[in-house]
């Protein structure tokens, strides 16, 4: 088990050294970005997230976000599923050169080609661990479609020391959220089979 | 007559039972998180897991901070005795969640499905959900659970007898579709998860008989001996599928199973599995009346 720690925006030798069961401590810039901001990235292809995205990390996180004194405070955010961007994400990486996706559970094929034809990783996160995350933002730099989409779907510019994560998929075609539903998979059809013999 | 009743004083009290469902797990499910912890081993990806779990729910008490984002859909189980009007006790719970919003306890998470507007303040229609029934007590009970979306996402209904899982409508056949689910969850729900089930009913109450289970210790014992035994082997056959936590793999898939049953129509046989994360956040608060 190794921990790096890697600064944003990323290249493609720091992606390709990266394999899944890796720890990865994550500094810079980091946007969320949940179902609505996949799609508004994917139809609208807006330009004004460009510099921000381009071999930087989107973040499937719908935070709580207060304002205090006129300032964003994160309070707290976890990673949200981010199996239900499948459908837009490989578009994504491809369209913004997305070189990091944080989130949980994982992603399917789609999204596991896109990494390794543009050099880029999952990266997984804890689920409910939302203190630990939001303590690693040193501030709020900027936010899009706020009021369109409200709190929870805007896209969060973030400024994060530190971030803790797991490799989970790799630019090399491996994914341990793959390697575990198989070996789930199997250990239930033997169960099964010796239910059915005995 | 409806009795004397502070009503600002029950919103206040309310206010803080969201907030402490919020940012204080349950000392039982802390527990078994730890126990959980405990039977990994050092620098596997499940014990990286656990620690960070159990890290950031002592970070959320001490801070008095929500322990995820995912708030979830505010739903309140309601006992009240005759005199009080039930009326009230919606508007209270309605400007407590609205308080505890504005004071980031709550994620705002109340989406209107057509234009995509959220309200802001946690109240639209349909949410807050309110159960209410009425007892012989002079005090207001209210049980809180948030539960998040990805848990409610992964939560199923099945239909016996059901020929892709080859299941009856048995015993048998309930545990294959709890092992279904929890399969199809894989990580999704934010597994260890609490998998509350409802065996009948009809596809409302089904549903809510498996969610009501959410509020049980997981140390107690089902006072039914056959739902009883069901509940301790499904326990140890879905741990034996190592999807772990987090589904990151691992000895830990549910920390519970918890059942109960409802009166079914002969036609119909449902079985609904309602999958809580780990983070069940559940609270109950108890308002004494004043008495003229």
């Amino acid at each position: 088990m190794k921990t790096k720690k890697l600064q944003l925006p990323l290249s493609i030798k720091d992606i390709s050294d990266l394999h899944i069961g890796d720890r990865v401590l994550l500094s810079g810039i980091i946007v969320t970005g949940r179902d609505m901001a996949h799609r508004w990235l994917v139809d609208e292809k807006p330009d004004e997230v460009r510099d921000t995205l381009y071999q930087g990390a989107i973040y499937h996180c719908g935070p709580i976000m207060l304002k205090e004194n006129d300032q964003w405070s994160c309070k707290a955010a976890g990673p949200t599923t981010s199996i239900r961007e499948e459908p837009y994400l490989a578009d994504v990486i491809q369209e913004y050169g997305l070189r990091c996706i944080i989130g949980k559970g994982g992603m399917g094929e789609k999204t596991q080609e896109a990494l390794i034809k543009h050099h880029a990783v999952y990266l997984f996160a804890v689920g409910g661990a939302a203190v630990i995350y939001a303590d690693t933002v040193e501030s709020v730099e900027h936010v899009y479609q706020l009021n369109e989409f409200g709190v929870p779907e805007a896209l969060w510019v973030l400024k994060v020391k530190d971030f803790p994560t797991i490799v989970s998929m790799d630019c090399h075609g491996n994914s341990l959220h793959r390697n575990v539903e198989k070996k789930s998979k199997d250990l239930l059809i033997s169960a099964l089979q010796n239910f059915t013999s005995g | 007559m409806n009795i004397p009743f502070n009503e600002k004083a029950f919103t206040i009290e309310l206010a803080d039972c969201i907030r402490q469902a919020s940012c204080e797990l349950p000392d039982d499910i802390e527990q078994s998180l730890r126990d959980a912890l405990s039977k990994e081993e050092k620098q596997s990806t499940a014990h990286t897991v656990l620690e960070t779990i159990t890290q950031n729910i002592v970070l959320a008490r001490e801070k008095s901070r929500p322990l995820c984002q995912d708030t979830g859909l505010p739903a309140f189980y309601i006992s009240y005795p005759r005199k009080v009007s039930p009326d009230m006790i919606k508007r209270s719970i309605e400007n407590a969640l609205v308080i505890a919003t504005e004071k980031g306890y709550l994620r705002p998470n109340a989406v209107d499905p057509i234009t995509g507007k959220n309200s802001g303040n946690n109240l639209g229609e349909g949410i807050p959900a309110l159960d209410f029934s009425e007892w012989d007590k002079s005090e207001i009970s209210v049980k809180c659970l948030l539960k998040g979306g990805g848990s409610e996402n992964v939560s199923a209904q099945y239909s016996l007898p059901s020929v892709e899982l080859s299941a009856g409508r048995d015993i048998k056949g309930v545990e294959a579709c709890v092992i279904d689910a929890v399969m199809k969850a894989q990580g999704n729900g934010c597994a260890p998860g609490i998998i509350g089930v409802g065996i009948g009913g009809d596809r409302i109450s089904g549903y809510e008989t498996a969610k009501k289970q959410l509020f049980r210790k997981l140390d107690d014992h089902n006072e039914d001996p056959k739902l009883n035994e069901l509940e301790q082997t499904l326990i140890k056959k879905l741990n034996q599928l190592e999807i772990g936590p987090m589904g990151l793999g691992g000895k830990t898939t549910v920390l519970g199973v918890k059942i109960g049953k409802a009166h079914r129509l002969p036609a119909s046989y449902f079985v609904s599995i309602a999958y809580m994360c780990w983070a069940c956040r559940r609270k109950e608060l108890h308002f004494l009346l004043e008495h003229e």
